[in-house]
């Protein structure tokens, strides 16, 4: 007797049956009427099949993975706090590159979750709309498994308690908020081009690969597990986001110049973010995987590169700024940390100057910069610490109208002179610290003058609490904004060296060596 | 041409994968960091379940490989029996 057997479905047609065929057009109301964004932008689109998701996974699927990765995750995480982990980092400076990373990316974690829920919402193609949704929850777990990660240090630990309050004042976290902030209210195709090709495919992989294999390095298991866990939902990310960029290329060559404008702004917009990883890798790992110039080469000049190539066949060009980016990736981390240096006393982490073997270790690196530019200024920082003047700043720098970022860098042709470009716009007058922020305004102007600015805000007495009076005899700004920061001056800002940090982490780790 | 590259976690899981992909591709190289490794092959690269399969001693679904892989680059073309990265130029 012959038995009929169903055929196992394979991959390809799963995924098209638990996408396309759950989807349908809408009948009460017209289409246009239901997806009112994805059109406002200019990109055309006829075929909404068209698109693939490559990777092809399906919500069964994708429970069943993502469940035994946090299985794996918290496994971790629970052996390394109860195993003391955090006594065996290299030395307490590491802990500081935690402190920025919870205050200043894991914020963005959440922000990301909130704009791929709004993203999947307005796109009228069920392909994107399942791509998009499991990106928004896998964005809500990074932030959650980050938060959950780092409260372990914030048991021993300064500067950890309240990031979600720092990321909407603090003058330097602005600069990751104003990317986020930018991206998610632009339509839906800028911010998966924006978040998908510009923070996944660009920043995670320089943020999530070598910086977290230095994490290792350093002895953390606990941000070592959460970041490679991460990332390995950024490879679905990063592939959605090369998706994204070829469906709409694909579709109509009226999008080229739409999307090339896009990749232009996000790369700048994302190569300019990327200066605080660079300072992260360089300055704040105490053992070193490779330096910021080396990660920038591998990671975007050959991958994204790599990926350039592949794009030219639609006609899409490297952006301009790529050559600028060339330039300043033998700068960017030593321009960074020494403007964080003499404004440690309005961080949330503690900051020192290399030491001298430290020093040899980036001459190496950078041998055409840093012994030249940088290690003079850093050596003279060095001895006025040790003569009895650790040097603050304390005057509110130039912020840059679109990065937000301090006028710290230098002329691409210039490393001696600070770069300044101006825009006059209804009467106004807006500081950029480079050609990429300008244009990036100059298209925009509507947009960027409602930015948000730390300095203009203290200057306009924003950022201090209710009830303080700057009129008041005797009255202190710094400690007033630090206070509406909700920093502990003395104890989570400041010099390393004398920190309470530092202190207790050379008691316990005696402490745990000894009976 | 351009590399392609897969990086995964440095696990007991993933040494059998690294070892079907170094097999089945000539050109990949292996590259070696803390916690990691990352495999750059020339073009094109295929990750074969057969083959890991052989190595891992079980039946193994490529959907797996989510639970170790760290990051990737290139295009990718999934089936049940192969994941291939490769660039088109």
């Amino acid at each position: 007797m012959d038995v009929k057997v169903n055929k196992k479905l394979g991959l390809k047609e799963r995924y098209a049956l638990m996408t396309r065929g759950l989807g349908w057009d809408t009948t009460y109301q017209p289409m246009d009427k239901v997806f009112p964004y994805d059109k406002f932008e200019g990109i055309k689109i006829h075929d909404w099949d068209k698109w693939e998701d490559p990777f092809r996974m399906t919500m069964d699927a994708y429970w069943k993975y993502q469940a035994e990765k946090e299985r794996k995750l918290y496994a971790i995480i629970d052996a390394f706090a109860q195993n003391n982990g955090h006594l065996g980092v290299t030395d307490a400076r590491y802990i500081n590159t935690l402190k920025l990373f919870l205050t200043g990316i894991s914020p963005l974690e959440y922000m990301a979750h909130r704009g791929f829920a709004h993203v999947g919402r307005q796109m009228r193609g069920v392909g994107p709309r399942v791509a998009c949704l499991m990106q928004s929850l896998d964005e809500i777990r990074h932030a959650q498994t980050q938060i959950h990660s780092m409260s372990n240090y914030n048991k021993y630990y300064n500067g950890f308690h309240d990031p979600m309050h720092m990321i909407e004042r603090v003058w330097y976290l602005s600069v990751p908020r104003s990317f986020f902030d930018d991206a998610y209210t632009a339509g839906p195709f800028e911010f998966m081009i924006a978040i998908g090709f510009s923070f996944e495919y660009v920043l995670t992989n320089l943020l999530f690969v070598p910086f977290i294999s230095g994490a290792a390095y350093n002895g953390d298991m606990g941000a070592m597990t959460f970041g490679f866990s991460a990332q390995s939902d950024e490879a679905r990310h990063m592939t959605l986001g090369l998706e994204c960029i070829k469906f709409m290329l694909e579709q109509d060559p009226d999008n080229l110049p739409i999307v090339q404008r896009w990749i232009d702004k996000w790369t700048w917009r994302g190569t300019r973010v990327l200066t605080l990883v660079g300072m992260m890798m360089d300055y704040m790992l105490p053992k070193r995987v490779m330096s910021w110039k080396e990660a920038w080469e591998i990671y975007f000049e050959q991958n994204g590169g790599a990926l350039f190539n592949d794009l030219a066949r639609y006609g899409i060009t490297v952006p301009k700024c790529a050559a600028q980016a060339a330039l300043d990736k033998e700068h960017v981390s030593h321009q960074a940390w020494a403007t964080f240096y003499q404004y440690g006393a309005a961080a949330d982490f503690h900051t020192w100057m290399p030491s001298s073997s430290e020093m040899d270790w980036l001459s190496e690196k950078y041998p055409n910069t840093f012994d030249k530019y940088y290690r003079p200024r850093f050596e003279y920082f060095a001895e006025q610490h040790k003569a009895g003047n650790r040097f603050y700043n304390l005057t509110l720098p130039m912020l840059c109208q679109t990065c937000q970022i301090p006028m710290l860098f230098t002329e691409p042709a210039d490393p001696t002179k600070i770069c300044y470009r101006e825009s006059d716009y209804k009467g106004e007058k807006y500081h950029f610290c480079s050609d990429g922020c300008k244009e990036i305004f100059d298209h925009e102007p509507e947009k960027y003058i409602q930015a948000w600015l730390p300095v203009h805000q203290i200057h306009q007495g924003n950022c201090f609490d209710p009830g303080v009076d700057p009129a008041a005899p005797g009255f202190n700004p710094l400690a007033a904004v630090l206070d509406h920061y909700h920093i502990n001056q003395g104890r989570d800002n400041m010099e390393f060296e004398g920190s309470e940090d530092q202190r207790n982490f050379a008691a316990w780790r005696t402490m745990a060596a000894k009976n | 041409m351009s590399n392609v590259f897969i990086a995964f976690q440095r696990t007991e899981e993933t040494r059998c994968i690294i070892d079907a992909i170094l097999e089945d591709n000539p050109n990949a190289v292996l590259n070696e960091q803390p916690a990691m490794v990352k495999i750059d092959a020339e073009g094109s690269m295929t990750i074969k379940r057969a083959t890991i399969e052989e190595k891992i001693g079980r039946s193994f679904d490529l959907q797996e490989m989510q639970i170790h892989l760290i990051t990737l680059s290139g295009h990718i073309d999934e089936t049940d029996d192969e994941f291939t990265l490769s660039w088109q130029h």
